[in-house]
């Protein structure tokens, strides 16, 4: 299938739902096919989340993957438990502002974002931090257009929440290619 | 063309249901459905209806057959065990011929079972667990478009037939998003107008006409078997326009796949890789579980050797499968359950060692 199978991984309240969300209304708006799929269950707050998105030129077949080519984990717990999913060549997301470890895989391209500094230090909002993240998603893989994503936060961030647009495009806009070396 | 929306699929069928005129909710939660009756006690108010909370699915069933028996447009949703409590009820409503429709995000069981997704209630939705001569007419969807399609379809259905409609999503079509075109927006019929276009409803004679009547007990048993062979003729229609399916490659496949709902989608992306190494493959995905698509059937070509059913259940749909092929072909199982899914990569493996033990 031409297209990417992505699987975002965390602690609930991270944003990884709203991650996945966020590539899934850019997908759609730049008429590609989508599917978002969240884990369900009896999940609690500070539990475990993880969330599937398909984007592809074609329709989707199945919403859910056992290989994926797009990995971000935003918890340790999530690195040690779905780094073997990434198909070799595929992209590793790790955020290093809480995971000490490094991948253990040599044959994918390992990027580290600090999520919580660039977030904090450079955005000036510890809030950030799931955009920051998404921002190197969209700047390293080119999954979707990152002028996409203002056509997005208009469309979620609407009434007095609009006043929030530029800080969530200045967060998308932190992390550099630059910065895997 | 419509706009596009990215929406939760139980979100989409609620709007769908208020899109094609539906103002009355009755519902009492459980997952993986309970975003339906979140959306509704939000929005349905605003488009000039009316949510209850019931106090139980035998409670809500009961609210949605008083609403029907008024005319007016009724959803239902509720997972598996829900849709077992309200089976006395699929009776009772077909048994005075009301219509409603009703979301069936099935789960896995039986039991209370687990949350995850299912097919299990194959036998519940088209063989029904309600008393005496009665179908539901039941929609399967494998994608939120089309059950959104199939709901806003499924209330003209039901209006048609005066009948429950069931539309048989799963766990993994209810909690996903996809983009979806939302059909346009009906407006439901005025109060003056549901006495025209349903006759039978109880709008209030006002003496101006005969009093009409919703009865369901008929201690005269020569006066029920008369009725009875009265509205009968209309499943025996429903059975002739209403079977739905997609086909895929049916005529020339060797090795043809049966499946419907979300496993369908699992199955095609398992077809693609099958194609890729050789195999000769088809497909036919059941659109209605009830009316079953026999027609599809006779579709089957000569060089098919093997029937393959892909589902979330005991083999459930199999058995009305093989009823359908008369021992012509073999006909295998693979299947995962109790809430556990079927991947492409699994798929393929089973049916190769299908394939090579033949």
């Amino acid at each position: 299938m031409a297209g990417k199978r992505i699987f975002i991984a965390g602690f609930g309240g991270q944003g990884v739902l709203l991650i996945g969300q966020m590539l899934s209304y850019a997908a759609m708006f730049e008429d590609k096919e989508v599917s978002w799929m969240p884990s369900y269950g009896p999940e609690m707050r500070g539990g475990t989340a993880n969330c599937t998105v398909n984007i592809s030129d074609q329709p989707i077949a199945s919403p859910l993957v056992t290989k994926c080519d797009v990995l971000i984990a935003m918890n340790g717990p999530s690195l040690d438990k779905f780094e073997g999913m990434l198909e070799p060549g595929g992209d590793l997301f790790i955020n290093s502002s809480i995971i000490s470890q490094k991948a253990t895989r040599d044959d994918v391209n390992v990027h580290y974002v600090d999520c919580q500094h660039l977030a904090e230090v450079e955005v000036g909002n510890g809030k950030t931090q799931n955009m920051v993240m998404l921002g190197a998603i969209i700047n390293a893989t080119k999954v979707v257009n990152i002028d996409t994503m203002q056509k997005v936060f208009e469309k979620v961030f609407t009434g007095k929440k609009a006043a929030l647009i530029p800080k969530n495009m200045e967060a998308l806009n932190v992390w550099k290619p630059s910065m895997d070396a | 063309m419509a706009e596009k929306k990215l929406m939760k699929g139980n979100e989409a069928f609620a709007t769908s249901a208020i899109h094609a005129g539906c103002r009355y909710y009755f519902g009492y939660p459980i997952t993986p459905q309970n975003e339906v009756p979140e959306f509704m006690s939000r929005e349905l108010a605003k488009a000039g209806g009316y949510f209850i909370q019931a106090e139980s699915e035998l409670g809500a069933i009961n609210m949605a057959y008083g609403a029907a028996a008024a005319g007016g447009r009724v959803l239902l949703s509720t997972s598996s065990p829900g849709i077992a409590l309200m089976q006395e009820n699929l009776s009772l409503l077909s048994s005075v011929e009301l219509p409603i429709v009703l979301v069936s995000v099935m789960r896995g069981g039986p039991g209370i079972g687990s949350i995850q997704p299912g097919q299990a209630d194959y036998n519940q939705a088209t063989k029904g667990g309600g008393n005496g001569d009665y179908h539901t007419i039941v929609f399967a969807p494998a994608s939120i478009q089309e059950a959104v399609d199939m709901i806003y379809k499924g209330f003209d259905v039901a209006d048609e037939y005066r009948n429950p409609v069931m539309v048989c999503a799963d766990g993994m079509i209810g909690q996903m998003m996809e983009p979806v075109v939302l059909p346009p927006e009906k407006a439901p019929l005025a109060e003056e107008e549901i006495g025209n276009v349903k006759p039978w409803a109880l709008t209030g004679h006002k003496e101006k006409r005969e009093r009409n009547a919703i009865n369901s007990v008929w201690l005269q048993q020569e006066l029920l078997e008369e009725y009875i062979e009265q509205y009968w003729p209309k499943y025996v229609k429903a059975e002739n326009e209403l079977q739905d399916w997609e086909a895929i490659n049916v005529e020339n496949c060797e090795t043809l796949f049966v499946a419907y709902g979300s496993v369908s989608r699992v199955v095609k992306e398992a077809m693609a890789d099958l194609e890729k190494e050789g195999h000769n493959v088809g497909l036919i995905r059941l659109k209605t579980l009830w009316p079953f698509p026999h027609k599809a059937f006779e579709l089957i070509g000569d060089n098919c050797k093997n029937v393959i059913c892909c589902e979330l259940s005991m083999g459930q749909m199999m058995k009305d499968v093989e009823a359908e092929v008369k021992g012509k072909y073999p006909v295998h199982l693979i299947n995962r359950v109790g809430g556990m899914l079927l991947d492409p990569v699994e798929v393929v493996e089973r049916t190769k060692k299908i394939l090579e033990v033949k």
